[in-house]
C-alpha cells in the first residue's frame, strides 16, 4: 500500500537529513520526497510517499513525530487529496514520428519545452498514475534523460 | 528576544546557563576548539569540572551520574577526535534513555566545512543518535538551544542532546539570555495526557486469572517504582524486570520473580508461558526478552508507555495507555481489584523452587555466582553496582538484588564494554556517601581502564571487582555452544597484573583464585571508603544460565540442570 505522507518541518537546515535519516536507518522504504516552503517561510512541506502495510506507516509516523524539528505528520488518503509530479523527458525524435509524438503531447495536454534535429525535451504534469501512463507511451521513442520531482499532494477542501 | 543591557560572551553565556540550570558537575576534555569554554570554566566557583583521561569515559561518568540521580549528566569535548569520542556514550544513552547533554567544540564558522584542522560534522555524525542535536551559529542563539536542548533531554523518554558550540561563537558577544520562543513543540518536553481507555484497559486486567507485570528502564525514569508495587501488592500480581528495570521492584519481594529474557530466571520465563495477561510497564519489546509472535502468545497483551512509537512495534498489543508511568498508574490503580490470587502465586513460588537460579559448587574454584551472592550479603544489598558487558554483567544481574531504582547502572541497550569503570565514577560524584562497585571482566575493564588515573585523582572510593576467566567470556561461551568450541579470537593469555597497575596509581589490590579467601577478599575489598581492585580468578568453562538461545523464544530456554543432565555442565 502506497501512503502519502504530509510532513511540516521547520524550515532550517540539517532537518531533511534528520527526516531522511529516519527513513534510512529504520529501512523503510521511500518512493519520492518531495520539499518546498509553506506560506510560512520558516515552515517548509515534506511530502513523501512510502510504501508499506498500515502498522508499517503507524511506525513511521510516530518514529516522525520525536523528531523535534517534525511540527506535524499527516497521512493523506490517495482518493481524498490531488496530487501531481512534474517531469522533464528527453525523447529521441525522427522526421518520421515528430507528429506523432506532438499529438500524444496535445492529447496529454504536455507541453513542450525544447526540440531540436533529434531530441525532444517534454514537461508533463499530474498524478501518479498520468505520469507513469506518458511516460509508458514515451518509452517506445527512446527516453535518453528523465528528471521527476517527487509528488506533492494537498487534500481536498470540503468549502 | 528580549535584549539584557551588558554584552558577554558567549562561552561565558553557556557558563552562567549551565549555573543557573543547577548543573554543579560536569565531566570533560579540553582542546582548541573548547579553550574558551574552559576559560569561563575556570572562573566558575559553582561547577566543578571532572578531567577524565577519554571523552568516552567522559560520557560514561556522566550517564552513570545521570542514572544513580535522576538529574541530567553533563560532558565537554573539543572539536573534531574529541568530538567523535562522544559517539559510543551517545548511542549507549540513546538506547537506555539516559539524560545527556554534550557540550563539543567545533571550528570557527568560517572553516566549518572546509576540513579544517580537528574538524569534523558532529552534528551530522549524531543525527541518529541524539533526542535533539544543534549547530550554534550565532551567540544570539545559545540561549534558546540550551533551553530546547535541556528542555527535550530530560521531557517525556529521556535521551541525549548534542549542542556544536563553534569557536568563534564562544567568544562572539551576546545580550541574548532569555528566550521568549522556543522552536520545539511542547510535546517534546511536557508530560502528555493520559492517552487511551482507562476503563476498558483496567478491565482486561481484572479479568486476568493468572496477570504478570513486565518492568522495564521507563519505570525508573517515570519514577513510579512506589506505584508499581502498590499495583502489584493491591493485585496480587507477579513482577518481572527486564536488565534495565532492575531496582523498579524490589528484588527480595514475595511477588518479584527477577528478571526475563535471554538470560532472565527460568521461573520468569516459565511465568511469561504461563501468564494470560502481561503488563509492559515502560519496557520495549527488546529481543533479548521478547520474541515477535511467540511472546506470550497465549496471554493478553497490554502495554503502558511515554513514547508511542513503542505500541506494536516488535510484538503486537491488545490494550495500550500512553502517557508518563507514574502518572498513567496512579489513575489506574483504583481501577483494579484487590485480589488474593493464591493459586497463581503459589504456582510460581513452587516454579522458584524447583527451578531455581543454579550453578556447580561443588569445587574450590571461585564461581563468580557464589562470590556475587556472598558481594550482596556483605555490601547488605545497599551498593550501587555498575557493570561492563558479559558474562560478568548476567551474573551480577541474576544474584546482586536490588531494594530500589537508580543502584543498577548497565549497558543495557548498546551492551557497552567500557561502561562500567566510568559510570562507577560518574555514580561516585553523584552519591559520595554510598559504595559504588563496578563489577567488570578482564576483557571489558580494559576497554576503558586508563579511567584509574581519574579515580586516583580525585581520590574516588570506587570499588573494582574484575572477574578473570582469561578469556572474553561470553563470547567464549557463544562459540562452545553454537560453534563447535572453536574459540576464535576469544582467548588471550595475557592480561597485566591489575593489581600492580592498580599500585600504580595507588590504588590497593588483591587477587584471589582459591574459595577459602573468599571471605577476607570481601573484608578487605569493603572495609572503608577507598577505591580497590579485586581481581578474582574464575574458571574459563564457567557459563551463564539459564539462556535462551538468540532468536529463540521462552519456550527454549536452556537451564543449568539440562546442561548436568546431558552431561554437558
Ligand atoms: C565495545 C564492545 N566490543 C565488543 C563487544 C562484544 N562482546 C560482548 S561480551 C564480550 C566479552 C566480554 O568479556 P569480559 O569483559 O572479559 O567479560 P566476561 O564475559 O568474561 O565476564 C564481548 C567481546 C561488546 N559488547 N562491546
Amino acid at each position: 500500500m502506497k501512503h502519502i505522507l504530509k510532513i511540516l518541518v521547520n524550515n532550517h537546515p540539517g532537518v531533511m537529513s534528520h527526516v531522511s535519516g529516519l527513513f534510512t536507518r529504520r529501512s523503510y522504504n521511500i518512493d519520492s520526497i518531495a520539499v518546498g516552503m509553506t506560506q510560512d517561510p520558516e515552515i517548509s512541506n515534506m511530502v513523501i510517499v512510502v510504501k508499506g502495510d498500515d502498522s508499517v506507516v503507524e511506525q513511521v509516523k510516530r518514529q516522525l513525530l520525536k523528531l523535534p524539528d517534525v511540527i506535524e505528520v499527516e497521512d493523506l488518503a490517495y482518493h481524498d487529496c490531488i496530487s501531481r509530479e512534474l517531469v522533464l523527458v528527453v525523447v529521441k525524435v525522427e522526421d518520421s514520428n515528430r507528429t506523432e509524438i506532438i499529438s500524444i503531447c496535445e492529447v496529454f495536454q504536455a507541453k513542450i519545452a525544447d526540440l531540436t534535429k533529434t531530441t525532444m525535451t517534454i514537461e508533463f504534469s499530474g498524478n501518479t498514475r498520468q505520469v507513469e501512463h506518458f511516460m509508458e507511451m514515451m518509452q517506445k521513442y527512446g527516453i535518453q534523460e528523465i528528471a521527476r520531482t517527487g509528488q506533492i499532494a494537498l487534500k481536498y477542501r470540503s468549502t | 528576544m528580549p535584549k539584557t543591557e551588558a554584552k558577554i560572551s558567549g562561552a561565558r553565556l553557556m557558563v552562567e546557563l549551565l549555573e543557573e540550570y543547577g548543573v554543579d558537575i560536569v565531566f570533560g576534555y579540553p582542546g582548541g576548539a573548547i579553550l574558551p569554554f574552559y576559560d569561563e570554566l575556570y572562573k566558575s566557583t559553582k561547577i566543578k569540572h571532572i578531567l577524565v583521561r577519554h571523552e568516552q569515559g567522559a560520557i560514561h561518568m556522566a550517564e552513570g551520574y545521570a542514572r544513580s540521580t535522576g538529574k541530567l549528566g553533563v560532558c565537554i569535548a573539543t572539536s573534531g577526535p574529541g568530538a567523535t569520542n562522544l559517539v559510543t556514550g551517545l548511542t549507549d544513552a540513546k538506547l537506555d534513555s539516559v539524560p545527556i547533554l554534550a557540550i563539543t567544540g567545533q571550528v570557527a564558522t568560517n572553516a566549518i566545512g572546509t576540513d579544517a584542522f580537528q574538524e569534523a560534522d558532529i552534528y551530522g555524525i549524531t543525527i541518529p543518535i541524539t533526542k535533539y542535536n544543534a549547530l550554534i551559529k550565532s551567540a544570539d542563539d545559545i540561549a534558546r538551544h540550551f533551553q530546547e536542548a535541556t528542555l527535550v533531554a530530560l521531557g517525556g523518554r529521556p535521551g541525549p542532546v548534542l549542542l556544536d558550540f563553534p569557536k568563534d561563537v564562544q567568544t562572539e558577544l551576546t545580550s541574548v539570555r532569555k528566550v521568549d520562543k522556543l522552536k520545539i513543540d511542547s510535546r517534546h518536553y511536557q508530560k502528555p495526557p493520559i492517552g487511551g481507555d482507562l476503563d476498558s484497559f483496567a478491565a482486561a486486567l481484572n479479568k486476568a486469572k493468572r496477570p504478570l507485570l513486565y518492568v522495564g528502564g521507563g519505570a525508573i525514569n517515570a519514577n513510579a517504582s512506589k506505584e508499581i508495587r502498590e499495583m502489584a501488592e493491591k493485585g496480587n500480581i507477579p513482577v518481572t524486570t527486564t536488565l534495565m528495570g532492575i531496582g523498579a521492584f524490589p528484588g527480595t519481594h514475595q511477588l518479584s520473580v527477577g528478571m526475563l529474557g535471554m538470560h532472565g530466571t527460568a521461573y520468569a520465563n516459565k511465568a511469561v508461558l504461563e501468564c494470560d495477561y502481561i503488563l509492559n510497564l515502560g519496557a520495549r519489546f527488546d529481543d533479548r526478552v521478547a520474541k515477535p509472535g511467540e511472546f506470550a502468545e497465549n496471554a493478553v497483551r497490554a502495554h503502558i508507555d511515554i513514547d508511542t512509537a513503542e505500541f506494536n512495534k516488535r510484538v503486537s498489543v491488545d490494550y495500550l495507555l500512553h502517557g508518563d508511568l507514574k502518572e498513567v498508574l496512579k489513575a489506574l490503580i483504583p481501577k483494579v481489584n484487590k485480589v488474593d490470587r493464591p493459586e497463581w502465586v503459589g504456582f510460581l513460588d513452587t516454579l522458584k523452587k524447583n527451578h531455581p537460579l543454579e550453578f556447580d559448587d561443588t569445587t574450590d574454584t571461585i564461581k563468580p555466582q557464589g562470590f556475587l551472592q556472598k558481594l550482596y550479603e556483605k555490601s547488605k544489598g545497599k551498593a550501587i553496582v555498575s557493570t561492563d558487558v558479559g558474562q560478568h554483567q548476567m551474573w551480577a544481574a541474576q544474584y546482586y538484588l536490588f531494594e530500589e531504582a537508580n543502584r543498577w547502572l548497565t549497558s543495557g541497550g548498546l551492551g557497552t564494554m567500557g561502561y562500567g569503570l566510568p559510570a562507577a565514577i560518574g555514580a561516585k560524584f553523584g552519591n559520595p556517601n554510598k559504595t559504588v562497585i563496578c563489577v567488570s571482566g578482564d576483557g571489558s575493564i580494559q576497554m576503558n581502564i586508563q579511567e584509574l588515573a581519574t579515580i586516583a585523582m580525585y581520590k574516588k572510593g570506587v570499588k573494582i571487582l574484575i572477574f578473570n576467566n582469561n578469556f572474553l567470556g561470553m563470547v567464549r561461551q557463544w562459540q562452545e555452544l553454537f560453534y563447535e568450541e572453536r574459540f576464535s579470537e576469544s582467548e588471550w593469555n595475557y592480561n597485566p597484573d591489575f593489581v600492580k597497575l592498580g599500585e600504580a596509581y595507588s590504588i590497593k589490590g588483591l587477587r584471589i583464585s582459591n574459595k577459602s579467601e573468599i571471605d577476607k577478599a570481601l573484608e578487605f575489598f569493603l572495609e572503608d571508603d577507598d577505591a580497590r581492585i579485586l581481581e578474582v580468578m574464575i574458571p574459563a568453562e564457567e557459563k551463564v544460565f539459564p539462556m535462551i538461545p538468540a532468536g529463540k523464544s521462552q519456550k527454549d530456554m536452556i537451564e543449568f540442570s539440562d546442561t548436568v543432565r546431558a552431561g554437558k555442565k
